[in-house]
């Protein structure tokens, strides 16, 4: 079986790696790139511990083959803060404490970020419909719609003393 | 395994023609990835149609709407024309999965892995949907109730590929819906599903009406006997009572741990006059 070689564009940065044909985008970036961030939950879709954007759609990178990622643009949780300046999101849930054990924030981190970019202003439902397809065994999802809540009030208010 | 991704339906066509194992087409994968890590599916090829021209785009064409194979939900559900003629295609194909799952699952995928369950295949059959299939002898449109032959099994021969999906261009007066029972309000699997779309006339009485079910069946169900009921009537409550036992009639489910053939019969009744009130009051505008 040989490798394939991608070439792909992660978090702004062009990059390249060889993949087996049948190697999921998510252990590409685990095993091959070194960002960890993306967790495997369940690898079935249904967790969203492993959600990152390709070409600016929010999607499971474990229902997607490496090798699909040829050309796109690829963001993950490592592409989030700004060097030491973390995400009003980020910040938001550490202040709020919406998280216990971890391993599905930085999914939900993605999701959120997603929502937030096509929808400045959700209201919480529709912020708990988005994030339905991610998964939170420790909080009880209200620490989290709390945090993303503020988040989303938070960059409304940066932008209107931006502008 | 070898991964293709050709960049012609005609190369697409030859892989899978050629391929002397198991030979599958890749558009969103949200099916096909599950059951590689199950291990239920060991492809010997897998061949992505998403740098074929066309797969991504959705067109008007004789006034209605062709969708290529490898668009996704989350476009459709950005896709105002389409939205506004075929609502109910729109909602149904939206209720699969999360935001994620939505960003690449497509309805073309969702006719090909032939779930009885799957969503959006009533929504597509009450809207008289055609497929449009490209194979080694060419091209050919189908019916889209003609494409799933059981659970996993579809019409298509060896080399054939869902090229796009053809919504016919909407009657003037008419409306659709698709409504689905879960035990809760979303990420779940249609303990039964029913899609409805009907015509009016200027004084209001059905003309024209198509009523599909799924999940209470090996492959969704064309509910002739349920559109016959609505026809020449104002889509009244004697009408919507007639629709009713002709879909709890027309199902022939199986008992499994998500529902009853008993539930399932009542429940295809229950929502086919639920969804036929939401495509009347589309239909009146």
């Amino acid at each position: 079986m040989s490798q394939i070689h991608v070439s792909t564009t992660i978090n702004g940065d062009a990059t390249e790696f060889l993949c087996e044909p049948d190697e999921t985008l998510l252990d590409a970036l685990r095993d091959r790139l070194g960002l960890t961030g993306s967790k495997e939950g369940c690898g079935t879709g249904d967790c969203g511990a492993c959600s990152v954007t390709v070409n600016g759609r929010l999607v499971c990178s474990c229902l997607m083959l490496a090798a699909e990622a040829e050309d796109a643009e690829v963001t993950t949780i490592e592409g989030m803060a700004e060097g030491e300046a973390l995400h009003p999101l980020q910040r938001k849930f550490i202040e709020h404490a919406a998280l216990q054990c971890g391993i599905c924030t930085p999914g939900i981190l993605v999701a959120a970020k997603a929502l937030l970019e096509q929808n400045p202003a959700p209201t919480e439902t529709e912020a708990r419909y988005w994030l339905a397809g991610n998964l939170c065994r420790c909080t009880g999802y209200d620490k989290i719609i709390r945090a993303v809540m503020d988040a989303a009030a938070e960059m409304r208010g940066e932008m209107r003393r931006a502008s | 395994m070898r991964y293709e991704a050709p960049s012609t339906l005609e190369n697409a066509v030859a892989l899978l023609a050629g391929e002397s194992g198991s030979a599958h087409v890749l558009a969103g994968g949200t099916d096909l990835l599950v059951g590689m890590k199950s291990g239920f599916t060991e492809p010997d090829l897998i061949v992505d149609i998403k740098r074929i021209d066309g797969m991504h785009t959705v067109t008007q064409e004789d006034g209605g709407w062709r969708i290529g194979a490898a668009v996704p939900g989350i476009q459709l559900g950005e896709h105002d024309g389409v939205k506004a003629d075929w609502p109910g295609v729109v909602e149904a194909l939206e209720l699969i999965g999360s935001t994620q799952i939505q960003g690449r699952a497509t309805m073309a995928g969702n006719l090909c892995n032939a779930s009885p369950a799957a969503d959006s295949v009533p929504a597509m059959v009450a809207a008289d949907a055609t497929v449009r299939i490209a194979g080694p002898n060419g091209s050919r449109d189908i019916p889209v109730i003609e494409v799933a032959t059981g659970p996993g099994q579809t019409s298509l021969a060896k080399g054939e590929i869902v090229e796009s999906i053809f919504l016919p261009a909407r009657p003037v007066r008419s409306g659709d819906a698709y409504l689905r029972f879960i035990p809760r309000t979303e990420m779940d699997i249609a303990v039964v599903g029913c899609g409805v779309s009907l015509t009016l006339d200027e004084g209001g009485t059905c003309t024209a009406a198509c009523v599909a079910l799924g999940a209470v069946a090996a492959t969704v169900l064309l509910v002739e006997d349920a559109a016959r009921v609505l026809i020449g009537t104002a889509v009244d409550d004697a009408a919507l009572d007639a629709l009713a036992a002709a879909c709890s009639a027309a199902a022939k489910p199986i008992d499994d741990k998500r529902g009853t053939v008993a539930f399932r019969k009542k429940v295809s009744g229950v929502l086919a006059r639920r969804a036929a009130k939401i495509a009347l009051e589309r239909a009146k505008g």
